[in-house]
């Protein structure tokens, strides 16, 4: 009698046993509420730095003879704060049972994600600075580029969740798969609001 | 407090907060670079205080509906150690008498906070249900019908979840005398009366008085 048989024989269930929960946070939502917390203490280490420079500097910022370039990075800055209201009417539409709203909601984050993405690497081929121009170009980049991956990220968790939208997916009570990326998405929009304001307005 | 992440919702909220705090920051400092220091340590201090003053505040009632019939009666019953007791039992006696009563039994599965926090439950979950199959039988000895699950390690939380599915219409708790009884320390007792607009009757069992007793 081979292993797995004798287990069910002996009245073993072949799988994990299910997790103990309770109905104080989701699973799904729990786990993405600690990577978030990882990921406030990666960027606090990168503010670190980016203080650490700025306080040592003298008094004009940035350094000359860098220039940053506020009104695109502001634009930016718009793009993704709208996207931020386009997830959010995405998720009330399909509690709604609004399905259409779903997925032009999903379909608006998602481009709108894209064009920030695009803008800034197209910001980064005219800023006139590469990393390697002293602290202040690392820091920069750092910062910048450390926000850019993340908002990758959530456009590849954007991208299956509006494909499972326009497959069908996602009821008003069941739509998680959107839920979480949007929990994700608007940390990404408040960490761009933070990296605004301190490295490009103040 | 509520987690400002908990939900989409309450992310976008964190994100519509964040434009708020940060815009009156930078006009601020555009305007006076000490005036947007000084605005910056005032919506600051305002926020930690929305946080301690949120802490503080007693929380929401929660209301659940009854599902009883006419001459029915739901009790929920909140034990853990002393989920075994006699008084416990008598009390409930004593409330189901006269009705077609349903019990409920829900025994916390009380764990240290690390165990709880890396999900390592088994164990104590393990203990909760064996006390609670023991209180079941003897319940059942005496002709009461009842039920049980063994509930979240919080005892609030325990009851929450229990009254979602169980409309009770009353809830023991039963606990440990005073100064031997963590719950008691903890306020969980006077936390479900603020909590729970459900009528609670507490009742303290005392194990080793009990032990005693039967000894002699």
């Amino acid at each position: 009698m081979s292993a797995h048989a004798e287990a069910a024989h002996d009245g073993h269930v072949l799988h994990p046993p299910e997790a103990h929960r309770s109905s104080r946070v989701e699973a799904p939502v729990l786990g993405m509420l600690l990577f978030i917390a990882s990921e406030v203490m990666l960027f606090g280490s990168f503010f670190t730095a980016y203080f650490f420079v700025r306080v040592g500097a003298e008094e004009t910022w940035p350094l000359p003879p860098f220039e940053l370039p506020r009104f695109v990075a502001g634009v930016n800055t718009a793009i993704l704060v709208t996207s931020s209201f386009t997830i959010h009417w995405a998720l009330q539409s399909i509690k709604r049972g609004n399905r259409a709203g779903l997925q032009a909601g999903l379909v608006l984050t998602l481009a709108l994600g894209l064009t920030f993405l695009l803008t800034q690497i197209r910001e980064y081929s005219r800023v006139g600075f590469a990393p390697h121009d002293g602290s202040f170009g690392s820091v920069f980049y750092g910062l910048t580029g450390l926000h850019g991956a993340h908002v990758f990220v959530g456009l590849t968790l954007l991208t299956f969740a509006t494909i499972r939208a326009f497959r069908g997916h996602f009821t008003p009570e069941h739509h998680a798969g959107v839920e979480i990326p949007g929990i994700y998405w608007h940390f990404v929009d408040v960490m761009w609001i933070v990296v605004y304001a301190t490295v490009y307005l103040l | 407090m509520r987690n400002p992440l908990k939900s989409e919702a309450e992310a976008f909220k964190l994100v519509l907060l964040a434009i708020g705090y940060f815009a009156l920051i930078v006009i601020a400092a555009a305007i006076n670079t000490w005036l947007g220091v000084a605005v910056f340590v005032l919506l600051s201090a305002i926020a930690v205080g929305a946080i301690v003053r949120a802490r503080r505040e007693p929380p929401e009632v929660r209301t659940h509906a009854s599902r009883s019939g006419p001459g029915e009666r739901r009790i929920l019953v909140v034990a853990n150690e002393t989920v075994g007791g006699r008084t416990l039992r008598e009390e409930v006696e004593r409330r189901s008498e006269g009705y077609d009563v349903q019990i409920l039994v829900v025994c916390p599965a009380l764990n240290s906070p690390l165990r709880h926090w890396v999900s390592d439950e088994d164990a104590a979950r393990a203990a909760a249900q064996e006390r609670l199959d023991s209180s079941l039988a003897r319940l059942a000895e005496e002709g009461l019908d009842a039920r049980g699950e063994v509930g979240d390690g919080e005892p609030l939380q325990a009851i929450e979840d229990a009254l979602r599915s169980f409309g009770a219409d009353e809830i023991i708790i039963s606990t440990h005398p005073e100064g031997r009884s963590q719950w008691l320390e903890r306020g969980v007792v006077s936390g479900a009366r603020a909590r729970f607009d459900v009528p609670i009757t507490h009742v303290v069992v005392d194990l080793v008085a009990e032990r005693e007793e039967i000894r002699n």
